[in-house]
Protein backbone atom coordinates (compact mmCIF):
# COMPACT_ATOMS: atom_id res chain seq x y z
CA UNK A 1 0.00 0.00 0.00
CA UNK A 2 2.71 2.04 1.36
CA UNK A 3 4.80 1.52 -2.38
CA UNK A 4 2.03 2.22 -4.19
CA UNK A 5 1.32 5.62 -3.05
CA UNK A 6 4.72 6.35 -3.56
CA UNK A 7 4.68 5.00 -7.01
CA UNK A 8 1.34 7.57 -7.89
CA UNK A 9 3.42 10.80 -6.44
CA UNK A 10 6.60 9.63 -8.23
CA UNK A 11 3.96 9.56 -11.43
CA UNK A 12 2.19 12.76 -10.12
CA UNK A 13 5.95 14.44 -10.09
CA UNK A 14 6.78 12.97 -13.44
CA UNK A 15 3.83 14.19 -15.33
CA UNK A 16 3.71 17.99 -13.44
CA UNK A 17 7.37 18.81 -13.75
CA UNK A 18 9.72 16.36 -15.13
CA UNK A 19 7.42 15.80 -18.10
CA UNK A 20 6.15 18.93 -17.94
CA UNK A 21 3.63 18.91 -21.60
CA UNK A 22 4.80 22.80 -22.18
CA UNK A 23 8.06 22.60 -21.07
CA UNK A 24 9.67 19.14 -22.21
CA UNK A 25 7.26 18.15 -24.34
CA UNK A 26 6.25 20.97 -26.35
CA UNK A 27 3.03 19.97 -26.79
CA UNK A 28 -0.31 22.99 -26.22
CA UNK A 29 1.51 25.62 -27.08
CA UNK A 30 -0.95 27.51 -29.03
CA UNK A 31 -2.83 27.35 -26.10
CA UNK A 32 0.13 28.22 -23.96
CA UNK A 33 0.78 31.59 -25.98
CA UNK A 34 -2.98 32.30 -26.45
CA UNK A 35 -4.02 32.80 -23.07
CA UNK A 36 -0.43 33.91 -20.79
CA UNK A 37 -0.93 37.67 -21.66
CA UNK A 38 -3.24 37.88 -18.50
CA UNK A 39 -3.12 36.06 -14.87
CA UNK A 40 -6.88 36.16 -14.78
CA UNK A 41 -6.65 34.07 -18.16
CA UNK A 42 -4.06 32.07 -17.12
CA UNK A 43 -5.71 30.83 -14.10
CA UNK A 44 -9.14 30.28 -15.61
CA UNK A 45 -8.01 28.15 -18.09
CA UNK A 46 -6.25 25.94 -15.96
CA UNK A 47 -8.95 25.23 -13.94
CA UNK A 48 -11.09 24.20 -16.80
CA UNK A 49 -8.11 22.49 -18.51
CA UNK A 50 -7.28 20.21 -15.32
CA UNK A 51 -10.39 19.20 -14.89
CA UNK A 52 -11.66 18.40 -18.78
CA UNK A 53 -8.02 16.46 -18.80
CA UNK A 54 -9.29 14.39 -15.41
CA UNK A 55 -12.73 13.30 -16.71
CA UNK A 56 -11.80 12.55 -20.37
CA UNK A 57 -9.00 10.58 -19.16
CA UNK A 58 -11.38 9.05 -16.82
CA UNK A 59 -13.87 7.90 -20.09
CA UNK A 60 -11.55 6.99 -22.61
CA UNK A 61 -9.28 4.62 -19.58
CA UNK A 62 -13.04 3.07 -18.92
CA UNK A 63 -13.60 2.95 -22.82
CA UNK A 64 -10.37 1.21 -23.46
CA UNK A 65 -10.50 -1.39 -21.46
CA UNK A 66 -13.57 -2.91 -21.51
CA UNK A 67 -14.85 -1.74 -25.09
CA UNK A 68 -11.81 -1.40 -27.19
CA UNK A 69 -8.87 -3.87 -26.49
CA UNK A 70 -11.19 -6.72 -26.17
CA UNK A 71 -12.84 -6.24 -29.39
CA UNK A 72 -9.43 -5.69 -31.03
CA UNK A 73 -10.00 -1.93 -32.25
CA UNK A 74 -7.44 -0.05 -30.50
CA UNK A 75 -6.54 1.60 -33.45
CA UNK A 76 -9.09 3.54 -33.46
CA UNK A 77 -8.01 5.03 -30.05
CA UNK A 78 -7.02 8.41 -32.04
CA UNK A 79 -10.63 9.15 -33.28
CA UNK A 80 -12.47 8.02 -30.42
CA UNK A 81 -10.51 10.02 -27.99
CA UNK A 82 -11.09 13.70 -29.82
CA UNK A 83 -14.77 12.21 -29.99
CA UNK A 84 -15.28 11.63 -26.09
CA UNK A 85 -13.19 14.90 -25.94
CA UNK A 86 -15.56 16.76 -28.01
CA UNK A 87 -18.43 15.05 -26.52
CA UNK A 88 -17.84 15.53 -23.10
CA UNK A 89 -16.94 18.96 -23.78
CA UNK A 90 -19.93 19.72 -25.43
CA UNK A 91 -22.08 18.29 -22.91
CA UNK A 92 -20.25 20.02 -20.24
CA UNK A 93 -20.91 23.35 -21.75
CA UNK A 94 -24.52 22.68 -22.24
CA UNK A 95 -24.77 21.60 -18.47
CA UNK A 96 -22.84 24.51 -17.04
CA UNK A 97 -25.03 27.21 -18.81
CA UNK A 98 -27.50 25.82 -17.35
CA UNK A 99 -26.71 24.90 -13.73
CA UNK A 100 -24.04 28.02 -13.04
CA UNK A 101 -24.05 30.17 -15.44
CA UNK A 102 -21.56 32.55 -13.38
CA UNK A 103 -19.44 29.95 -13.88
CA UNK A 104 -19.84 29.35 -17.61
CA UNK A 105 -18.81 32.79 -17.91
CA UNK A 106 -15.64 32.73 -15.80
CA UNK A 107 -14.45 29.67 -17.61
CA UNK A 108 -17.21 28.39 -20.31
CA UNK A 109 -14.98 31.02 -23.06
CA UNK A 110 -11.99 28.40 -22.59
CA UNK A 111 -14.22 24.85 -22.80
CA UNK A 112 -14.50 25.91 -26.91
CA UNK A 113 -10.59 25.98 -26.67
CA UNK A 114 -10.32 22.83 -25.52
CA UNK A 115 -11.88 20.54 -27.19
CA UNK A 116 -9.25 20.38 -29.88
CA UNK A 117 -6.14 20.61 -27.62
CA UNK A 118 -3.23 18.22 -28.51
CA UNK A 119 -2.65 18.11 -24.46
CA UNK A 120 -6.16 17.01 -23.72
CA UNK A 121 -5.44 14.06 -26.39
CA UNK A 122 -1.84 13.36 -25.91
CA UNK A 123 -2.60 12.28 -22.01
CA UNK A 124 -4.99 9.20 -23.19
CA UNK A 125 -2.57 8.32 -25.47
CA UNK A 126 0.69 8.49 -23.40
CA UNK A 127 -1.98 6.41 -20.80
CA UNK A 128 -2.47 3.79 -23.48
CA UNK A 129 0.73 3.10 -24.16
CA UNK A 130 2.37 3.45 -20.86
CA UNK A 131 -0.41 0.50 -19.76
CA UNK A 132 -1.31 2.58 -16.72
CA UNK A 133 -4.41 1.33 -14.67
CA UNK A 134 -7.38 3.52 -13.70
CA UNK A 135 -6.64 4.90 -10.75
CA UNK A 136 -2.92 5.69 -12.08
CA UNK A 137 -4.37 7.37 -15.29
CA UNK A 138 -6.01 9.45 -12.98
CA UNK A 139 -3.09 11.07 -11.49
CA UNK A 140 -1.31 11.31 -14.93
CA UNK A 141 -4.03 13.23 -16.09
CA UNK A 142 -4.19 15.52 -13.00
CA UNK A 143 -0.36 15.60 -12.69
CA UNK A 144 -0.20 16.81 -16.47
CA UNK A 145 -3.24 19.10 -15.80
CA UNK A 146 -1.41 20.62 -12.62
CA UNK A 147 1.86 20.65 -15.33
CA UNK A 148 -0.09 22.56 -17.29
CA UNK A 149 -1.29 25.34 -14.98
CA UNK A 150 2.09 25.65 -13.64
CA UNK A 151 3.84 26.27 -16.94
CA UNK A 152 0.43 29.21 -17.71
CA UNK A 153 1.07 30.85 -14.38
CA UNK A 154 4.48 31.11 -14.43
CA UNK A 155 4.64 32.38 -18.14
CA UNK A 156 1.28 34.70 -17.08
CA UNK A 157 3.40 36.12 -14.53
CA UNK A 158 6.36 36.86 -16.23
CA UNK A 159 4.51 38.51 -19.04
CA UNK A 160 2.67 40.60 -17.37
CA UNK A 161 5.64 42.19 -15.98
CA UNK A 162 7.00 41.98 -19.84
CA UNK A 163 4.69 44.21 -20.81
CA UNK A 164 6.24 46.94 -18.67
CA UNK A 165 10.15 45.94 -19.97
CA UNK A 166 11.90 47.89 -22.32
CA UNK A 167 12.02 45.47 -25.22
CA UNK A 168 13.64 46.37 -28.21
CA UNK A 169 11.21 46.71 -31.15
CA UNK A 170 11.63 44.16 -33.22
CA UNK A 171 11.71 41.40 -30.26
CA UNK A 172 8.25 42.53 -28.79
CA UNK A 173 4.80 40.71 -28.18
CA UNK A 174 5.51 36.90 -29.55
CA UNK A 175 9.23 36.67 -30.13
CA UNK A 176 10.19 37.85 -26.70
CA UNK A 177 7.10 35.03 -25.03
CA UNK A 178 9.24 32.15 -27.34
CA UNK A 179 12.26 33.21 -25.99
CA UNK A 180 11.12 33.52 -22.34
CA UNK A 181 9.71 29.68 -22.83
CA UNK A 182 12.92 28.46 -24.05
CA UNK A 183 14.56 29.57 -21.05
CA UNK A 184 12.14 28.25 -18.47
CA UNK A 185 12.41 24.85 -20.63
CA UNK A 186 16.12 25.29 -19.97
CA UNK A 187 15.45 25.99 -16.01
CA UNK A 188 12.97 22.71 -16.54
CA UNK A 189 15.51 20.41 -18.01
CA UNK A 190 17.36 20.56 -13.88
CA UNK A 191 14.05 18.53 -12.77
CA UNK A 192 15.48 15.51 -14.90
CA UNK A 193 16.84 13.30 -12.97
CA UNK A 194 14.94 14.06 -10.12
CA UNK A 195 13.04 10.75 -9.52
CA UNK A 196 15.08 7.54 -11.00
CA UNK A 197 13.14 4.81 -11.96
CA UNK B 1 20.18 0.82 -70.71
CA UNK B 2 16.50 0.59 -70.99
CA UNK B 3 15.81 -2.55 -73.00
CA UNK B 4 12.80 -1.84 -75.39
CA UNK B 5 11.84 -5.08 -75.52
CA UNK B 6 11.06 -5.15 -71.72
CA UNK B 7 9.15 -2.13 -72.20
CA UNK B 8 7.12 -3.62 -75.22
CA UNK B 9 6.32 -6.70 -72.84
CA UNK B 10 5.37 -4.35 -69.99
CA UNK B 11 2.98 -2.61 -72.26
CA UNK B 12 1.72 -5.99 -73.76
CA UNK B 13 1.22 -7.10 -70.16
CA UNK B 14 -0.96 -4.20 -68.54
CA UNK B 15 -3.92 -4.94 -71.16
CA UNK B 16 -4.37 -8.48 -68.97
CA UNK B 17 -3.65 -7.69 -65.78
CA UNK B 18 -5.10 -10.27 -63.16
CA UNK B 19 -6.66 -7.99 -60.05
CA UNK B 20 -7.37 -10.86 -57.81
CA UNK B 21 -4.11 -12.24 -58.31
CA UNK B 22 -2.68 -8.34 -57.41
CA UNK B 23 -5.22 -8.04 -54.59
CA UNK B 24 -3.62 -11.75 -53.62
CA UNK B 25 -0.22 -10.57 -53.42
CA UNK B 26 -0.57 -7.41 -51.09
CA UNK B 27 0.10 -8.66 -47.06
CA UNK B 28 -2.68 -9.17 -44.79
CA UNK B 29 -1.35 -6.93 -41.51
CA UNK B 30 -0.57 -9.87 -39.52
CA UNK B 31 2.07 -8.28 -36.71
CA UNK B 32 0.46 -6.57 -33.79
CA UNK B 33 -1.33 -4.32 -36.65
CA UNK B 34 -4.89 -3.16 -35.37
CA UNK B 35 -5.57 -5.50 -32.88
CA UNK B 36 -5.37 -4.93 -28.77
CA UNK B 37 -2.17 -3.76 -26.95
CA UNK B 38 0.05 -6.88 -27.55
CA UNK B 39 0.93 -7.70 -30.80
CA UNK B 40 -0.92 -10.61 -32.51
CA UNK B 41 -0.17 -13.48 -34.87
CA UNK B 42 -2.99 -12.86 -37.31
CA UNK B 43 -5.84 -10.44 -36.96
CA UNK B 44 -9.17 -11.74 -38.26
CA UNK B 45 -9.59 -8.86 -40.85
CA UNK B 46 -13.44 -9.20 -41.71
CA UNK B 47 -14.43 -9.15 -37.83
CA UNK B 48 -12.23 -6.30 -37.12
CA UNK B 49 -14.06 -4.28 -39.92
CA UNK B 50 -17.44 -5.21 -38.25
CA UNK B 51 -16.76 -4.44 -34.68
CA UNK B 52 -14.67 -0.97 -36.00
CA UNK B 53 -18.11 -0.09 -37.65
CA UNK B 54 -20.32 -1.08 -35.01
CA UNK B 55 -18.09 0.49 -32.29
CA UNK B 56 -17.75 3.54 -34.01
CA UNK B 57 -21.42 3.77 -35.04
CA UNK B 58 -22.23 3.11 -31.02
CA UNK B 59 -20.00 5.98 -29.63
CA UNK B 60 -21.25 8.41 -32.46
CA UNK B 61 -24.57 7.36 -31.16
CA UNK B 62 -24.23 7.16 -27.60
CA UNK B 63 -23.13 10.56 -28.24
CA UNK B 64 -25.23 12.07 -29.82
CA UNK B 65 -28.21 10.91 -27.93
CA UNK B 66 -26.49 12.24 -24.65
CA UNK B 67 -25.65 15.74 -26.08
CA UNK B 68 -29.27 15.94 -27.24
CA UNK B 69 -30.57 14.46 -24.12
CA UNK B 70 -28.26 17.37 -22.85
CA UNK B 71 -29.13 20.32 -24.83
CA UNK B 72 -33.58 19.17 -23.99
CA UNK B 73 -32.73 18.93 -20.56
CA UNK B 74 -30.88 21.41 -19.90
CA UNK B 75 -32.40 24.88 -22.34
CA UNK B 76 -30.91 27.69 -21.90
CA UNK B 77 -33.70 29.89 -22.91
CA UNK B 78 -31.73 33.35 -25.49
CA UNK B 79 -33.80 36.24 -26.35
CA UNK B 80 -33.03 36.28 -29.98
CA UNK B 81 -32.89 39.37 -30.13
CA UNK B 82 -29.39 39.17 -28.35
CA UNK B 83 -28.17 37.03 -31.54
CA UNK B 84 -29.58 39.69 -33.66
CA UNK B 85 -27.73 42.51 -31.87
CA UNK B 86 -24.54 40.53 -31.57
CA UNK B 87 -24.77 40.04 -35.43
CA UNK B 88 -24.44 43.80 -36.16
CA UNK B 89 -21.97 44.72 -33.19
CA UNK B 90 -18.61 45.21 -34.39
CA UNK B 91 -17.42 41.78 -33.02
CA UNK B 92 -13.68 43.01 -31.99
CA UNK B 93 -14.13 42.19 -28.37
CA UNK B 94 -12.32 45.32 -27.98
CA UNK B 95 -14.16 46.28 -24.43
CA UNK B 96 -14.56 49.66 -25.33
CA UNK B 97 -18.50 49.00 -24.05
CA UNK B 98 -17.25 48.32 -20.76
CA UNK B 99 -18.63 44.78 -20.97
CA UNK B 100 -16.27 41.76 -20.86
CA UNK B 101 -17.28 40.84 -24.61
CA UNK B 102 -19.42 41.79 -27.61
CA UNK B 103 -21.37 38.62 -26.38
CA UNK B 104 -22.31 40.19 -23.02
CA UNK B 105 -22.60 43.49 -24.14
CA UNK B 106 -25.13 41.93 -26.40
CA UNK B 107 -27.11 40.26 -23.37
CA UNK B 108 -26.95 43.43 -21.47
CA UNK B 109 -28.17 46.01 -24.11
CA UNK B 110 -31.49 43.75 -24.54
CA UNK B 111 -32.24 42.74 -20.68
CA UNK B 112 -31.29 45.80 -18.65
CA UNK B 113 -33.01 49.12 -20.39
CA UNK B 114 -30.49 51.13 -18.48
CA UNK B 115 -28.38 50.03 -20.92
CA UNK B 116 -27.60 52.87 -23.58
CA UNK B 117 -27.59 51.15 -27.26
CA UNK B 118 -24.86 53.50 -28.62
CA UNK B 119 -21.61 52.08 -26.66
CA UNK B 120 -20.16 50.25 -29.66
CA UNK B 121 -17.37 52.77 -29.80
CA UNK B 122 -15.89 51.02 -33.43
CA UNK B 123 -19.13 50.31 -35.03
CA UNK B 124 -20.00 54.23 -35.09
CA UNK B 125 -23.94 55.55 -35.32
CA UNK B 126 -25.06 53.08 -37.76
CA UNK B 127 -24.19 50.34 -35.03
CA UNK B 128 -25.99 52.04 -32.47
CA UNK B 129 -29.06 52.46 -34.56
CA UNK B 130 -29.21 49.14 -35.46
CA UNK B 131 -28.76 47.87 -31.47
CA UNK B 132 -31.13 50.82 -30.79
CA UNK B 133 -33.63 49.24 -33.16
CA UNK B 134 -33.70 45.71 -32.08
CA UNK B 135 -33.66 46.35 -28.68
CA UNK B 136 -36.06 48.66 -28.60
CA UNK B 137 -34.29 51.72 -27.59
CA UNK B 138 -34.24 55.27 -28.29
CA UNK B 139 -30.65 55.54 -30.26
CA UNK B 140 -28.95 58.73 -29.06
CA UNK B 141 -25.57 59.54 -31.23
CA UNK B 142 -22.74 59.52 -28.48
CA UNK B 143 -21.75 63.08 -27.60
CA UNK B 144 -18.34 63.56 -29.11
CA UNK B 145 -15.14 63.99 -27.26
CA UNK B 146 -12.11 66.62 -27.59
CA UNK B 147 -9.12 66.61 -26.62
CA UNK B 148 -8.08 70.02 -24.14
CA UNK B 149 -5.06 70.88 -22.82
CA UNK B 150 -4.82 70.84 -19.50
CA UNK B 151 -2.63 73.83 -19.41
CA UNK B 152 -2.03 77.33 -20.66
CA UNK B 153 1.47 78.22 -18.96
CA UNK B 154 3.20 78.93 -22.47
CA UNK B 155 6.39 80.08 -22.56
CA UNK B 156 5.68 83.82 -21.79
CA UNK B 157 3.59 82.98 -18.48
CA UNK B 158 5.25 80.23 -16.79
CA UNK B 159 9.40 80.27 -15.56
CA UNK B 160 12.17 77.96 -16.59
CA UNK B 161 14.44 76.29 -14.55
CA UNK B 162 17.04 75.79 -17.01
CA UNK B 163 18.07 75.97 -20.38
CA UNK B 164 16.75 72.90 -22.87
CA UNK B 165 19.42 72.07 -25.41
CA UNK B 166 18.52 68.44 -27.29
CA UNK B 167 16.28 66.96 -29.55
CA UNK B 168 12.38 69.12 -29.44
CA UNK B 169 10.30 66.38 -28.44
CA UNK B 170 8.51 66.57 -25.00
CA UNK B 171 9.28 62.86 -24.33
CA UNK B 172 13.16 63.49 -24.66
CA UNK B 173 13.16 66.72 -22.55
CA UNK B 174 11.20 65.16 -20.34
CA UNK B 175 13.96 62.79 -19.92
CA UNK B 176 16.47 65.46 -18.53
CA UNK B 177 15.32 65.69 -15.17
CA UNK B 178 11.91 66.13 -15.50
CA UNK B 179 11.75 68.97 -18.32
CA UNK B 180 13.19 72.27 -18.03
CA UNK B 181 9.96 73.72 -16.81
CA UNK B 182 9.59 75.04 -13.09
CA UNK B 183 6.09 73.43 -12.62
CA UNK B 184 6.53 69.81 -13.22
CA UNK B 185 2.90 68.73 -14.24
CA UNK B 186 2.59 71.73 -17.02
CA UNK B 187 2.96 71.44 -20.57
CA UNK B 188 6.53 71.80 -21.69
CA UNK B 189 5.69 72.65 -25.19
CA UNK B 190 8.09 70.85 -27.54
CA UNK B 191 4.76 69.80 -29.49
CA UNK B 192 4.74 65.71 -29.58
CA UNK B 193 1.00 65.89 -29.14
CA UNK B 194 1.14 68.11 -32.69
CA UNK B 195 3.27 64.83 -34.26
CA UNK B 196 0.86 62.64 -32.52
CA UNK B 197 -2.63 63.52 -33.49
CA UNK B 198 -3.10 62.00 -36.89
CA UNK B 199 -5.62 64.51 -38.26
CA UNK B 200 -3.68 67.87 -37.61
CA UNK B 201 -6.08 68.81 -34.97
CA UNK B 202 -3.27 70.56 -32.68
CA UNK B 203 -0.62 73.23 -34.04
CA UNK B 204 1.69 74.95 -31.56
CA UNK B 205 0.66 78.79 -31.13
CA UNK B 206 3.86 80.76 -31.35
CA UNK B 207 4.40 81.24 -27.22
CA UNK B 208 4.61 77.20 -28.03
CA UNK B 209 1.41 75.92 -26.19
CA UNK B 210 -0.75 73.21 -28.27
CA UNK B 211 -4.04 74.29 -29.38
CA UNK B 212 -6.99 72.24 -30.02
CA UNK B 213 -9.18 73.06 -33.41
CA UNK B 214 -12.23 71.28 -32.04
CA UNK B 215 -13.20 71.07 -35.85
CA UNK B 216 -10.40 68.39 -36.63
CA UNK B 217 -10.70 66.66 -33.02
CA UNK B 218 -11.74 63.13 -33.17
CA UNK B 219 -11.25 62.59 -29.54
CA UNK B 220 -9.34 59.53 -30.37
CA UNK B 221 -6.75 59.93 -27.37
CA UNK B 222 -3.59 59.46 -29.57
CA UNK B 223 -2.36 63.41 -28.36
CA UNK B 224 -3.62 62.10 -24.62
CA UNK B 225 -1.53 58.83 -24.54
CA UNK B 226 1.77 60.43 -26.60
CA UNK B 227 2.15 63.66 -23.88
CA UNK B 228 4.67 62.61 -21.17
CA UNK B 229 3.16 65.10 -18.90
CA UNK B 230 -0.33 63.69 -18.90
CA UNK B 231 -0.93 67.77 -19.39
CA UNK B 232 -3.99 66.30 -21.97
CA UNK B 233 -7.40 65.03 -21.24
CA UNK B 234 -10.43 64.21 -23.47
CA UNK B 235 -13.59 65.45 -22.15
CA UNK B 236 -16.93 65.51 -23.40
CA UNK B 237 -17.88 68.58 -25.92
CA UNK B 238 -20.43 69.89 -23.62
CA UNK B 239 -18.67 70.05 -20.81
CA UNK B 240 -16.93 73.09 -21.53
CA UNK B 241 -15.58 74.79 -18.52
CA UNK B 242 -12.50 73.26 -17.41
CA UNK B 243 -9.57 74.23 -15.08
CA UNK B 244 -6.89 73.90 -17.22
CA UNK B 245 -4.31 73.36 -14.71
CA UNK B 246 -3.10 70.06 -13.42
CA UNK B 247 -0.38 71.72 -10.92
CA UNK B 248 -0.59 69.98 -7.55
CA UNK B 249 1.62 72.61 -5.86
CA UNK B 250 0.57 74.73 -3.04
CA UNK B 251 -0.65 78.01 -4.00
CA UNK B 252 2.05 79.85 -3.86
CA UNK B 253 4.27 77.74 -5.24
CA UNK B 254 2.30 77.69 -8.17
CA UNK B 255 2.06 81.39 -8.67
CA UNK B 256 6.10 81.84 -8.64
CA UNK B 257 5.88 78.98 -11.59
CA UNK B 258 3.21 80.05 -13.83
CA UNK B 259 1.09 83.11 -13.86
CA UNK B 260 -2.20 81.06 -15.18
CA UNK B 261 -2.26 77.98 -13.01
CA UNK B 262 -4.71 77.01 -10.53
CA UNK B 263 -3.69 78.18 -6.69
CA UNK B 264 -6.21 76.27 -4.55
CA UNK B 265 -8.08 79.94 -3.31
CA UNK B 266 -11.49 78.40 -3.41
CA UNK B 267 -13.62 80.85 -5.29
CA UNK B 268 -14.74 78.90 -7.20
CA UNK B 269 -16.00 76.44 -4.56
CA UNK B 270 -17.60 79.44 -3.52
CA UNK B 271 -19.01 80.40 -6.31
CA UNK B 272 -20.04 77.41 -7.51
CA UNK B 273 -23.92 77.50 -7.72
CA UNK B 274 -24.17 73.63 -8.76
CA UNK B 275 -21.37 72.78 -6.22
CA UNK B 276 -19.47 71.27 -8.67
CA UNK B 277 -16.45 72.92 -7.92
CA UNK B 278 -14.18 71.03 -5.28
CA UNK B 279 -10.58 71.74 -4.45
CA UNK B 280 -8.20 68.88 -3.45
CA UNK B 281 -4.80 68.20 -3.30
CA UNK B 282 -3.99 71.85 -4.07
CA UNK B 283 -5.81 71.99 -6.67
CA UNK B 284 -9.60 72.72 -7.89
CA UNK B 285 -11.62 70.33 -10.73
CA UNK B 286 -15.06 70.32 -11.49
CA UNK B 287 -16.93 67.93 -11.62
CA UNK B 288 -18.38 66.91 -14.79
CA UNK B 289 -21.34 65.33 -14.06
CA UNK B 290 -22.47 68.48 -11.86
CA UNK B 291 -21.36 71.58 -13.81
CA UNK B 292 -23.93 72.65 -15.40
CA UNK B 293 -21.33 75.19 -17.82
CA UNK B 294 -22.82 78.46 -16.22
CA UNK B 295 -19.22 80.17 -16.56
CA UNK B 296 -19.59 81.83 -13.19
CA UNK B 297 -16.20 80.81 -12.08
CA UNK B 298 -14.31 81.35 -15.39
CA UNK B 299 -15.49 85.00 -14.42
CA UNK B 300 -13.87 85.19 -10.68
CA UNK B 301 -11.21 82.48 -10.95
CA UNK B 302 -8.22 85.27 -9.65
CA UNK B 303 -5.43 83.62 -12.20
CA UNK B 304 -7.70 82.86 -15.05
CA UNK B 305 -6.87 79.02 -14.71
CA UNK B 306 -10.27 78.35 -15.42
CA UNK B 307 -11.13 78.33 -18.98
CA UNK B 308 -14.47 78.61 -20.88
CA UNK B 309 -14.43 76.89 -24.60
CA UNK B 310 -18.48 77.95 -25.30
CA UNK B 311 -17.18 81.47 -27.62
CA UNK B 312 -20.56 83.58 -26.83
CA UNK B 313 -22.97 82.30 -24.20
CA UNK B 314 -26.88 83.29 -24.24
CA UNK B 315 -27.48 86.51 -22.01
CA UNK B 316 -30.31 86.95 -19.39
CA UNK B 317 -33.51 89.84 -20.13
CA UNK B 318 -36.25 90.83 -18.84
CA UNK B 319 -39.60 89.99 -19.92
CA UNK B 320 -41.19 93.10 -18.74
CA UNK B 321 -44.51 92.14 -18.40
CA UNK B 322 -44.05 89.45 -16.01
CA UNK B 323 -41.61 91.44 -13.85
CA UNK B 324 -42.92 92.83 -10.59
CA UNK B 325 -39.76 94.85 -9.42
CA UNK B 326 -38.63 92.40 -6.24
CA UNK B 327 -35.35 93.14 -6.61
CA UNK B 328 -34.25 89.71 -6.42
CA UNK B 329 -32.38 89.50 -9.40
CA UNK B 330 -30.22 92.70 -8.53
CA UNK B 331 -29.65 90.47 -5.12
CA UNK B 332 -28.44 87.55 -6.22
CA UNK B 333 -26.31 88.51 -9.67
CA UNK B 334 -22.55 87.97 -9.43
CA UNK B 335 -21.52 90.32 -11.67
CA UNK B 336 -24.24 93.48 -10.92
CA UNK B 337 -25.51 93.16 -14.52
CA UNK B 338 -29.23 93.53 -13.13
CA UNK B 339 -30.35 96.94 -12.06
CA UNK B 340 -33.67 98.82 -11.58
CA UNK B 341 -35.62 100.33 -8.98
CA UNK B 342 -38.09 98.46 -6.12
CA UNK B 343 -41.24 98.10 -7.48
CA UNK B 344 -40.58 98.82 -11.30
CA UNK B 345 -39.22 96.88 -14.17
CA UNK B 346 -35.53 96.26 -14.05
CA UNK B 347 -33.27 95.71 -16.67
CA UNK B 348 -29.93 92.69 -17.20
CA UNK B 349 -26.86 94.94 -18.29
CA UNK B 350 -25.96 93.03 -21.70
CA UNK B 351 -22.42 94.31 -21.39
CA UNK B 352 -21.98 92.71 -17.88
CA UNK B 353 -24.24 89.57 -17.88
CA UNK B 354 -22.30 86.25 -18.25
CA UNK B 355 -25.35 84.05 -18.82
CA UNK B 356 -24.97 82.40 -15.44
CA UNK B 357 -28.32 81.85 -14.91
CA UNK B 358 -28.71 82.30 -11.30
CA UNK B 359 -31.51 85.10 -11.79
CA UNK B 360 -33.71 82.92 -14.03
CA UNK B 361 -33.82 80.49 -11.28
CA UNK B 362 -34.23 82.89 -8.20
CA UNK B 363 -36.97 85.47 -9.89
CA UNK B 364 -40.51 84.17 -8.38
CA UNK B 365 -42.27 85.27 -11.52
CA UNK B 366 -40.18 83.55 -13.88
CA UNK B 367 -39.64 86.86 -15.36
CA UNK B 368 -36.05 86.20 -16.89
CA UNK B 369 -35.29 84.51 -19.98
CA UNK B 370 -32.68 83.74 -22.22
CA UNK B 371 -29.79 81.95 -20.22
CA UNK B 372 -29.14 78.39 -20.65
CA UNK B 373 -31.16 77.07 -17.95
CA UNK B 374 -34.83 79.41 -18.71
CA UNK B 375 -36.40 76.71 -20.49
CA UNK B 376 -36.14 74.01 -17.51
CA UNK B 377 -37.07 76.58 -15.04
CA UNK B 378 -39.71 77.47 -16.30
CA UNK B 379 -41.72 74.08 -17.09
CA UNK B 380 -40.68 72.90 -13.75
CA UNK B 381 -42.73 76.23 -12.82
CA UNK B 382 -45.62 75.48 -14.58
CA UNK B 383 -45.95 71.90 -12.99
CA UNK B 384 -45.74 72.87 -9.62
CA UNK B 385 -49.09 75.33 -10.84
CA UNK B 386 -50.55 72.85 -11.93
CA UNK B 387 -50.00 70.34 -8.65
CA UNK B 388 -51.05 73.09 -7.02
CA UNK B 389 -54.10 73.81 -8.95
CA UNK B 390 -54.86 70.53 -8.74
Amino acid sequence: MHDEFIKLFELFIAASVINNFVFTRFLGLCIFFGVSKKMETAVGMSITFTSVMVVSAALSWILLTYIMIPLDLTFLKIVIFIGIVAAFVQASDTIMRKISPGLYYKLGIYLALISTNCIIIAVPLIMTTEKYNFIESLVFALGSGIGFAISLTIMASIREKLELADVPRPFRGMPIAWITTALIALAFTGFSGLITM
Amino acid sequence: MIDYKTIADLINNIGNIDLAHIINLIPLPNVGAGGGIEPKGSVDFVSTIEFTFIFVLGVGTVFGLGLAFAAKKFPVKMDPRVEQVREVLAGAHCGACGYAGCQQYAEAVVANPDVSPNLCTPGGAKTAELVALISGKKAEAAEPIFSRIMCQGDWLKSAKRFKYEGIEDCRAVVLAGGGDKACVYGCLGYGTCVRACPFNAIHMNEDHLPVVDITKCTGCRKCEAACPKKAIEVLPAGKAVVVTCHSKDRGAETRKKCQVGCIACGVCVKVCPFDAAKVEDSLSRIDLDKCRVCGLCVKKCPTKAIVDYIPERSRAYVLRDKCIGCNMCMKVCPVNAAGGELKKVHTIDQGKCIGCGICTTKCPKQAIDGTFNAQEVFTKAAEKKKKKAA
